[in-house]
């Protein structure tokens, strides 16, 4: 049996401005702001990351291990959430979820975390040295940050399987939740001169599968880091995804990949699509043809287009629900939603991109910009198109072209609001953020997998949370109700 | 009815459903057009002024 999909989306946000023009300065106020606005500095814990761990075992000799920051600012949320700085961004990492949906209200909460976040850091500072931040992937120059989505994944799986499974849906998956953009930024992609490509992280891929994210970006990346029970869990960290806007989107690309998973932990390899010969070469090809047209040489020397990769997986997904049902990723309700939004994402963009220009970013970001360049009689290089295409990213109300084009909203405002403070209900998540809300001056520091306590005399006490799926509110809610201090909290876990 | 006629009463009925269709299309692009319209109307109250230096600031480090 398929296990729960647990899962979750790391969203590392694009920002100009602050004081000195230092990303990292202005990352740094922004998440200080938003900590200090809660009055709660919750350290982050580092013990248990293992970046450098490779899902294939030993590294190859060229792969350089992550490096992980410790000094810069970094704190847990009541949502369960992680914000912090990674390089010279300001991240916003959902807690766990337990489904397509629940997950997509956490990452639409994000957004809100991070406007609130810059609108108090802005407060503070000169009108000149104003923040602003866009939740995108690149900034048209060649520089490519990450919106990363994970997944928990039976450690049963040989990794060998993920792999063979799991390229065909990363490389085509793009054409309906790609984010586009204008142009191109590296040689390769260059050399082509696209005046528009579906995604904006397609053409930074250089590998099939590696250890690294910043650089030589695999389609597969392997980094063995479960934030969980090693014996029985992988965490599936995939870091070939576009943020979107679009929360349909959002929707479709957790919804549809976790459905694969599953389908694969329960039928093994044998029913995916045969991968593209060269998957790099396919993942950028698909991005620079927004006509869907292009086709790539595959394994079982089959020609295959992505929609053809799409539409196929979306076939097997739907026999894995008729056979197996979808319970590892969601209600049958919510899964009959993603097969028929994921369908209906697959045919709009094939007969009538009108149809989906209010769920598929990309569709929705060219028409603007084609209707601009029109109505001014624009170049395909015109500034303002290029300014079109940033700032349909843009995090401020006002500016915001995301939230103008009529984007179809599948989340309930109330429930985002809810999410800003509240965690999921369903996973180890619950129990984070409560600790975080109930005892912040108890706590010396939190991570994915354990809360660790401070109770003033004695040592630190650590409460480990190797399974995603305990301390639930099912399972701890009571305790911390009846606990009014984290001594309590921590001699009723005792008992 | 011969095989001639047969063949050009489907041909008749192609041409009526795709004539149906096309006039389908356009009063749906039209209304799609209206409405890209007034959201490019709005699109463009909102846009940066200076989109050249807007666009040339944006500069970001790479991440992950």
């Amino acid at each position: 049996m398929a296990i729960a999909k647990v899962l979750g989306i790391e969203t590392e946000y694009g920002i100009a401005g602050g004081p000195d023009m230092d990303p990292i300065t202005a990352s740094s106020i922004v998440v200080n702001a938003y900590a200090q606005q809660g009055r709660m500095r919750i350290n982050w814990d580092f013990h248990g990351e293992t970046p450098e761990l490779d899902a294939r075992g030993l590294p190859g000799l060229t792969s350089f291990a992550p490096i992980v920051e410790t000094h810069l600012a970094n704190t847990v949320l009541t949502n369960g959430a992680r914000l912090y700085v990674d390089h010279a961004h300001p991240e916003y990492s959902s807690p766990e979820c337990r489904t397509p949906l629940e997950a997509t209200l956490f990452d639409v909460a994000g957004e809100e975390v991070m406007r609130r976040a810059v609108m108090v850091a802005n407060e503070s500072l000169n009108p000149e040295h104003m923040i602003t931040l866009y939740k995108n992937n690149s900034d048209g120059k060649g520089n490519s940050y990450g919106t990363h989505e994970n997944y928990l994944v039976s450690r049963d799986v040989d990794f060998s399987y993920v792999i063979r499974a799991m390229v065909p849906h990363f490389v085509s998956r793009q054409i309906i939740v790609g984010a586009g953009k204008l142009g191109a930024e590296t040689d390769h992609a260059i050399d082509a001169d696209p005046y528009f490509q579906l995604s904006q992280r397609a053409e930074f891929f250089e590998e099939v599968v590696g250890l690294e994210t910043t650089l030589k970006r695999p389609i597969i990346n392997t980094r063995d880091e479960p934030h969980s029970d090693a014996e029985r869990f992988r965490r599936l960290h995939v870091i070939i995804g576009d943020a979107n806007l679009s929360q349909v989107a959002t929707f479709v690309k957790l919804g549809s990949t976790a459905l694969l998973l599953a389908a694969l932990e329960d039928f093994g390899p044998e029913p995916f699509p045969s991968a593209p010969r060269h998957p790099v070469r396919a993942v950028r090809a698909y991005a620079l043809d927004p006509t869907l047209h292009a086709v790539e040489i595959c394994d079982d020397d089959q020609w295959r287009s992505a929609w053809d990769f799409q539409d196929q997986l979306w076939q097997l997904a739907d026999r894995y629900v008729t056979q197996r049902g979808g319970e590892a990723v969601a209600d049958d309700g919510e899964v009959t939603l993603i097969l028929r939004q994921w369908r209906e994402l697959l045919d709009g963009v094939r007969d009538d991109t009108d149809a989906v220009a209010d769920r598929v970013d990309w569709v929705a970001k060219l028409r603007v910009v084609n209707g601009i360049r029109e109505r001014y009689d624009l170049g395909p290089h015109d500034a303002k198109l290029r300014a079109i295409d940033l700032q349909y990213h843009d995090l401020r109300p006002e500016k915001s072209l995301a939230q103008r084009v009529g984007l179809t909203k599948l989340l309930d405002e109330g429930a985002v609001r809810e999410a800003v403070h509240n965690p999921p209900r369903t996973t180890r998540a619950f129990f984070r953020g409560q600790c975080v809300a109930r005892y912040p001056d108890q706590i010396a520091a939190a991570n994915w997998d354990s809360v660790v306590f401070d109770l003033g005399e004695g040592p630190l006490q650590r409460v480990p949370m190797l399974d995603p799926l305990r301390g639930t509110a099912a399972l701890t809610q009571d305790l911390l109700e009846v606990s009014s201090t984290a001594d309590e909290l921590l001699q009723a876990l005792d008992r | 009815m011969s095989e001639q006629e047969r063949i050009q009463k489907q041909r008749t009925e192609r041409t009526a459903d795709t004539a149906a269709e096309v006039s389908v299309d356009t009063t749906k692009g039209e209304q799609l057009k209206a409405e890209l319209d007034d959201l490019l109307d709005e699109i463009d109250e909102v846009l940066e002024e200076n989109a050249e230096e807007f666009v040339r600031n944006y500069v970001q480090k790479g991440g992950e």
